[in-house]
């Protein structure tokens, strides 16, 4: 159900990568990086994606960009299908989708300079007359906070925050509409962070963007995020609005991932108990058959491992993949 | 009874292009047997710096220790040999590295890096170095040890790799660990876990802990007192309850709200982060006799530009370097 408000909304991505093992006449095997997993962003706001190293966070980002191709599912871009364009259609497209990366010391080019990187771009997609483009990029050093005399230096003149700030630029230069933030401060220094975000958040209002935030860093998503998906092993667990998801979690898995975060709280600190979840999460080549969290699951009962949960709405804007949470 | 570990006024010097930069400026601390103590502070503030002086670990002809006393165990480690301090290395102090996915040799198993310590400090024999290995890794909590020991490092987890490295640092049971942001690259779960079995160890051997972070959730969760550190100079110390619930310096005020953190009850509004302006000064500025952070301090006037603030003490334990302290 696509209302008018929804800008992206995704449905059954499936993103497998094939695995070489065994001879040649064995049987080829898939990694699920990302299993069948739907969601909806509405215009103007920001849906968080967590879940651990491996859970297939990025990789989901990445497929939602067409950067990784998809195995199935569906991708719907302020009422066009994204999967579906081809040729012409998919680059003036691509412009509405913009990408800030983790690593500001690596996804900046070192040998062109800070004004040429966010040039790339608008001459790529042919954002606007090239005549107005020098304009443009005034206005975009200014708006990230950086400027106009550093636009002629190189990336590695600026410190990490600055590099991320001409990362953020770039993102905003094609006028896109939704902006996949892939952990984009978690290279960053403590004290840069707050910078960065802060800058996140007020470009959010100037320009009335939709961001797509990948995180693994909880304090970082409760401050950012309108809803929370939780991923687990390719699959989302958990997904809710910010307030129910943090206050009322309910798979065990999102209550342990919640208790394991240290804070300076101390009441907080007084009132989690820690749930500890040991060991590893399964081989993803040979997923269990029944919910993947099972063999860290500190509440598993029998049935857990027969069958697969499926994602349920509880309440409105709370849904839980468990067999043990009922409405 | 003396203190395990006492620092005083200790110079770390690193000799740059630009001429000579004193990374650790006058720093003092006291450790006792069983404390907790954590250094908190952005990058490049010397945190890391002060851990490999004590080790003797500076890099070879670039770092040096120029004035102070590093006294542990009536021993001054700044004028121990090389010879000596390999000894107490890996022995009586230990060292767990940040990074645990380069920190093991690929080409060892497990078990052989563990036995190594082993046999190398404690003389034992190849036998029984390798079944203390197996109990080490029982003690860290990896399941299946006597089949986990002849794996190698590639063929675990990050979080398992990390857990190696802390056996391989509690296996001469030292006196002293130093764990330099022991679960910077780990996920948050396993990072519960590696500090709950930190905090054990702690408990069951009486070893004191000097935990390097950035990270002040960690801090509040594991060390009882904290050192922050600012461009090689002791900004705030104290004990970390009482630091976090009035800290004095602007620095520290600034490290603790500039992140995020979970609440307890969660609420609609979302008050904006507070900011510290601009980054650490570079290591040319080291050294200069002003408020090194005024650069970046809302409350900066002429008098923390022009001369550095002393230590000011409050309720005994705290201490602070800023001259607007008594203020804050």
């Amino acid at each position: 159900m696509a209302n008018d408000k929804s800008l992206l909304k995704v449905d059954n991505l499936t993103v497998r990568f094939p695995v070489k093992h065994g001879g040649l006449f064995s049987q080829k095997s898939y990694l699920y990086a990302v299993d069948d997993i739907s969601f909806e962003i509405k215009r103007g706001e920001t849906l968080a994606i967590v879940g651990e190293s491996g859970s297939g966070k990025t990789t989901a980002a990445l497929a939602v960009a067409r950067l990784v191709a998809a195995q199935e599912g569906k991708v719907d871009l302020a009422g066009h299908n994204f999967f579906e364009l081809e040729g012409e259609d998919l680059r003036k497209a691509r412009a509405k989708v913009q990408f800030i990366f983790q690593d500001p010391y690596a996804s900046l080019n070192p040998r062109l300079r800070a004004e040429a990187i966010v040039r790339e771009p608008l001459d790529s997609l042919d954002a606007g007359p090239p005549s107005k483009r020098q304009g443009k990029i005034n206005a975009l050093f200014k708006a990230v906070g950086l400027r106009s005399e550093q636009q002629r230096l190189f990336p590695h003149q600026f410190s990490g925050g600055q590099r991320q700030r001409i990362g953020i630029a770039r993102a905003l230069a094609t006028q896109p509409e939704l902006i996949i933030c892939d952990e984009p401060v978690s290279a960053l220094d403590v004290a840069v962070q707050a910078q960065i975000l802060n800058l996140l958040c007020k470009l959010q209002k100037d320009f009335s963007l939709t961001y797509l935030f990948i995180s693994h860093d909880l304090g970082v998503v409760q401050h950012m995020c309108d809803s929370v998906a939780v991923m687990y092993m390719g699959k989302i667990v958990e997904q809710a609005d910010r307030k129910s998801l943090f206050n009322n979690p309910q798979h065990p898995y999102t209550q342990a991932l919640l208790s394991a975060v240290p804070s300076v709280d101390r009441k907080r600190r007084e009132e989690t108990t820690r749930i500890l979840i040991p060991g590893d999460p399964p081989d993803p080549i040979n997923p269990p058959k029944g919910c993947r969290f099972a063999n860290r699951c500190p509440v598993v009962e029998p049935r857990c491992r027969e069958s697969q949960p499926a994602l349920k709405a509880i309440a409105k804007n709370h849904m839980v993949a468990c067999h043990r949470v009922r409405k | 009874m003396p203190p395990l570990l006492k620092v005083e006024n200790l110079r770390i010097e690193l000799t740059t292009r630009d001429g000579v930069a004193p990374v650790i400026d006058d720093l003092s601390l006291e450790l006792n047997a069983g404390d907790t103590l954590s250094f908190v502070g952005e990058s490049g503030c010397g945190k890391s710096m002060t851990a490999l002086g004590i080790m003797g670990l500076l890099p070879e002809k670039v770092g040096r220790i120029a004035s102070g006393t590093i006294m542990f165990n009536g021993e001054d480690l700044a004028k121990a040999s090389d010879v000596r301090l390999r000894e107490i290395r890996g022995n009586d102090i230990s060292m767990i590295f940040q990074e645990p996915m380069t920190s093991l040799n690929p080409v060892f198993t497990i078990g052989e890096q563990i036995a190594e310590v082993l046999r190398r400090h404690q003389n034992l024999g190849k036998n029984a170095a390798w079944n203390k290995a197996i109990e080490l890794l029982d003690a860290v909590r990896i399941p299946n040890p006597k089949a986990r020991v002849s794996y190698y490092p590639h063929q675990m987890s990050g979080g398992q790799r990390q857990r190696v490295m802390i056996a391989i640092a509690l296996a001469c049971e030292p006196k002293i660990l130093i764990a330099d942001e022991p679960t910077t690259a780990l996920d948050v779960t396993v990072q519960a876990q590696i500090f709950d079995l930190l905090r054990g160890l702690g408990r069951e051997t009486g070893t004191a802990t000097i935990l390097i972070t950035h990270d002040m959730g960690s801090v509040a969760e594991m060390a009882e007192r904290m050192i922050v550190m600012y461009a090689g100079r002791k900004a705030e110390d104290g004990p970390v309850e009482q630091i976090i619930k009035r800290p004095r310096h602007p620095y520290t005020k600034g490290l603790i709200s500039c992140v995020p953190h979970l609440m307890a009850t969660l609420t609609d509004d979302r008050p904006e982060l507070t900011e510290i302006g601009g980054i650490v000064p570079s290591l040319r500025e080291f050294g200069h006799d002003t408020c090194l952070f005024a650069s970046r301090c809302d409350l900066a006037d002429d008098k923390c530009r022009s001369k550095r603030p002393p230590e000011l003490h409050f309720n005994g334990e705290q201490s602070s370097a800023c001259w607007h302290a008594k203020e804050l």
